[in-house]
């Protein structure tokens, strides 16, 4: 079963443990600033966003690659950087429409989400479940099983 | 081990900026951000020094579990001699301003002399600048936070500032950081002010590394957020209704001062409380409250974020104030609310709003409106000198003052001088309710007898952070005492306050302790720091710290007269409820306080006591 990273917002704190989870998984320290997920903080709302690769089928990073240093993890479903094979050239930050695969000065190749192959950090540190990793073909499970609830369980309007 | 191991020094007289090594025996002795900073202030600074003089130091600290993924590792403290009191003043925040400023490697920013001309200091990690803040002298809080992210290009920047207030010398100004989260108390932002900095710009890119035993400081974190996730005021209540679910609790046990301590209970209680923000308003059908916010690193996200009713009468032509924003937490809505008898939860918002957006601590502000009340009522103070009716409960008063107190017009600058002064110079010193010149928080010391001990022993003055009996007293944490019992507290206090310092000091969050004891800070500690940080040698860094405090503030003038509490507190009883008849036993608990802390009959510590902890 592919799995896939779900987000939901409503559910989010803004407290970054996301982030920090995600800098020491592929840093081992915590910084926000190398994290490969951002939460958005929009404070005229008091909403607050959790934003990470998706993880395109058909992804644009991947054939905007000149080098094909990005392939795809065929037991995850991620698509992965070859740091190896990776100039730097940044074209696939232009490419990719989401904004989520963004170039590292400090190593001058490109990073992304890689779901932490297979068991991603991020979900696992969320407090709240605002990120949760769940089975690809069902990230609609949760919201039918609250209409159903609704639609089975409440008292009728007649 | 978790510090980065360099301080920034700036010298705003000449403008002279130097990194240096943090002294790594200190921080082993004093751990961090309170402790370290405060160690730094007492080896600095000459403690007769005058507050707002270009002698006086100002400190931002962090601790070593600041900007890591332990559960509310975000704080840091301001620490300085206090203007408002003449004591240490040491001011603790949340928000992101702290783990930005960590994440840049620096453990504390240490400020000496006062700039010429206006200035914010920005530091993108080893780039460190003074720069002209001309353009931003005169703006909100919130302005300069905008304009900076805007002007360097960088919505990620932190900002840790103050507004007007602290521009314009109000004693009880704030340090704000990520718009509505303060080093709210004792006027560290008036310091600030007097030094003419108006903020500080954080990017910090290169996190925090540097971990003692990671794998062991992991363990030892999932397992306290365990902790926190299942006990029912960290997992349930706070999250769900904020600090403000205090506000029905501690008026039913009869410890909700009111009116100026004139009365313990609060008729209208349930309209400014945690229920009544998540109730639809009758005015427009919506809840004042949107959702809940953690600050950096924190599980619990106890954090209020509100929205007012747009047509209420203080904000009909003020689009600003339409957005949703930090607010009310307990503090606040019990000091612009019960202390003055306003029940309009909507006019407490918004003098809430104006505390954030020019930097003042609606603690020390709404209790010295609460005397003002009582004054014009006693017929003392006139219409004609406050510039309008100010009776109790007059929300339409609550709003003219705060706007006219942040802008630092008519009254409110006699109000900006807080409860002390302002009392004295109308001839009733004793309707300040206030210790070592600062205003009691929200708990009346005659119904919960050890708060008042905690009250009158605070090395800040008036404060319930420095040692939350209510924990124990009200809520049966960690475990049940009688709060109208007077036996005993000395001891509990002494606890809180030592457990506090080492929270404080650590670059956690004292809200933790709901749940956690010592034993849970030491687990974390020693995976972050060493295996030297046990419980009892964090009983121990706490109670050290505690001293050192006191020794400053023994050192700046202050003596065992000094530990008191207000005439009204000690003789007047309270007039009705559970707590009727009670007065607070201070006579009966200093000598038996002092005795288990190890000071002389004057309150300073004996020579036996510095040498136990290695003063």
């Amino acid at each position: 079963m592919q799995k896939v990273l779900h987000i939901n917002p409503d559910k989010c704190t803004g407290c970054l443990q996301c982030e920090m989870a995600c800098s020491f998984e592929n840093y081992g320290t915590f910084a926000t600033a190398k994290s490969r997920i951002k939460v958005f903080d929009f404070h005229h709302t008091g909403k607050k966003v959790p934003y990470t690769c998706t993880q395109c089928d058909e992804a644009w990073c991947l054939h905007a690659c000149p080098v094909e240093a990005i392939t795809m993890n065929r037991t995850t479903g991620a698509m992965e950087v070859n740091e190896s094979t990776c100039v730097g050239c940044k074209v696939c930050t232009i490419a990719c429409p989401f904004g989520t695969i963004n170039y590292v000065e400090e190593t001058g190749k490109v990073q992304k989400c890689d779901l932490c192959g297979g068991e991603p950090a991020c979900a696992d540190a969320c407090p709240t479940g605002a990120i949760t990793f769940i089975d690809a073909n069902w990230t609609g499970l949760g919201k039918m099983a609250q209409w159903a609830d609704k639609l089975g369980n409440q008292p009728s309007a007649a | 081990m978790s510090w980065t191991g360099k301080i920034l020094r700036v010298n705003l007289t000449t403008g002279a900026i130097k990194a240096e090594p943090t002294n790594m025996d200190w921080a082993r002795a004093y751990i961090g951000s309170r402790g370290l900073g405060t160690k730094y202030l007492v080896e600095e600074v000459d403690a007769t020094v005058e507050p707002l003089s270009a002698d006086n130091k100002i400190i931002w600290a962090t601790g070593p579990l600041t900007g890591t993924m332990a559960s509310t590792g975000g704080r840091y403290t301001v620490i300085t001699k206090s203007p408002l009191t003449g004591a240490v003043a040491c001011s603790n925040s949340g928000g992101y301003w702290g783990a930005e400023f960590k994440m840049a490697g620096w453990d504390m920013l240490i400020f000496e002399g006062k700039s010429p001309k206006p200035v914010y200091l920005y530091v993108n990690d080893d780039q460190v600048e003074l720069r002209d803040a001309a353009h931003l002298w005169g703006k909100s809080v919130w302005e300069t936070e905008e304009s900076l992210k805007k002007s360097l290009q960088d919505p990620l920047t932190r900002v840790s500032s103050i507004g007007k207030a602290g521009e314009n010398g109000v004693l009880f100004a704030s340090v704000v950081n990520d718009l509505h989260r303060a080093a709210g108390r004792s006027g560290v932002g008036t310091v600030m002010g007097s030094k003419n900095l108006k903020a500080i710009a954080v990017r910090g890119t290169k996190g925090v590394g540097n971990i003692k035993n990671p794998k062991a400081f992991m363990k030892a974190v999932n397992a306290a957020k365990k902790v926190l996730a299942e006990n029912g005021v960290t997992g349930q209540g706070l999250p769900a209704y904020g600090t403000q679910v205090l506000m029905n609790v501690i008026n039913e046990v009869g410890a909700l001062p009111t009116r100026n301590h004139q009365d313990s209970q609060f008729e209208g209680a349930k309209d400014i409380s945690a229920e009544a923000m998540a109730t639809p308003r009758k005015s427009d059908g919506k809840k004042h409250l949107v959702t809940n916010q953690a600050c950096f690193a924190c599980t619990i996200a106890c954090g209020r974020i509100s929205k007012m009713d747009e047509n209420h009468f203080t904000i009909v032509n003020k689009p600003q104030y339409r957005g949703a924003s930090g607010g009310l937490e307990y503090e606040a809505a019990w000091a612009l609310g019960a202390a003055n008898g306003v029940n309009d939860l909507e006019a407490l918002q918004y003098a809430n709003l104006l505390c954030n957006e020019e930097g003042i601590d609606p603690i020390s502000f709404g209790t010295t409106v609460g005397a003002v009340m009582e004054l014009y009522e006693m017929g003392v103070l006139t219409k004609e000198q406050i510039g309008i009716e100010a009776k109790f409960g007059s929300a339409q008063a609550l709003a003219f003052l705060t706007e006219e107190t942040i802008y630092g017009r008519g009254f409110g600058k006699e109000i900006g001088q807080g409860s002390k002064r302002l009392t004295a110079k109308y001839g009733h010193p004793d309707l300040s309710m206030s210790s070592k010149g600062q205003e009691f928080p929200a708990y009346d010391g005659r119904a919960i007898q050890g708060i008042g001990l905690a009250y009158a022993t605070s090395n800040r003055g008036g404060c319930h952070l420095r040692g939350y009996t209510i924990a124990s007293e009200v809520l049966g944490i960690p475990v049940k005492t009688d709060p109208l019992e007077h036996e005993g507290k000395p001891d509990l206090v002494k606890a809180f306050q030592d457990a506090t310092a080492a929270f404080d000091s650590s670059g956690l969050c004292i809200f933790t302790t709901f749940a956690w004891g010592l034993p849970d800070l030491a687990s974390q500690m020693a995976g972050a720091c060493g295996d030297e940080y046990t419980t009892e040698e964090l009983a121990k860094i706490g109670e050290r710290i505690w001293n050192m405090e006191r020794e400053f503030n023994n050192r700046a003038g202050f003596t065992a007269k000094d530990d008191s509490l207000p005439k009204r507190l000690l003789t007047e009883p309270v007039k009705t409820g559970p707590s009727k008849g009670k007065v607070n036993m201070l006579a009966e608990m200093m000598p038996k306080y002092y005795a288990a802390r190890g000071w002389d009959s004057e309150g300073r510590p004996t020579a036996a006591t510095k040498a136990r902890l290695g003063l």
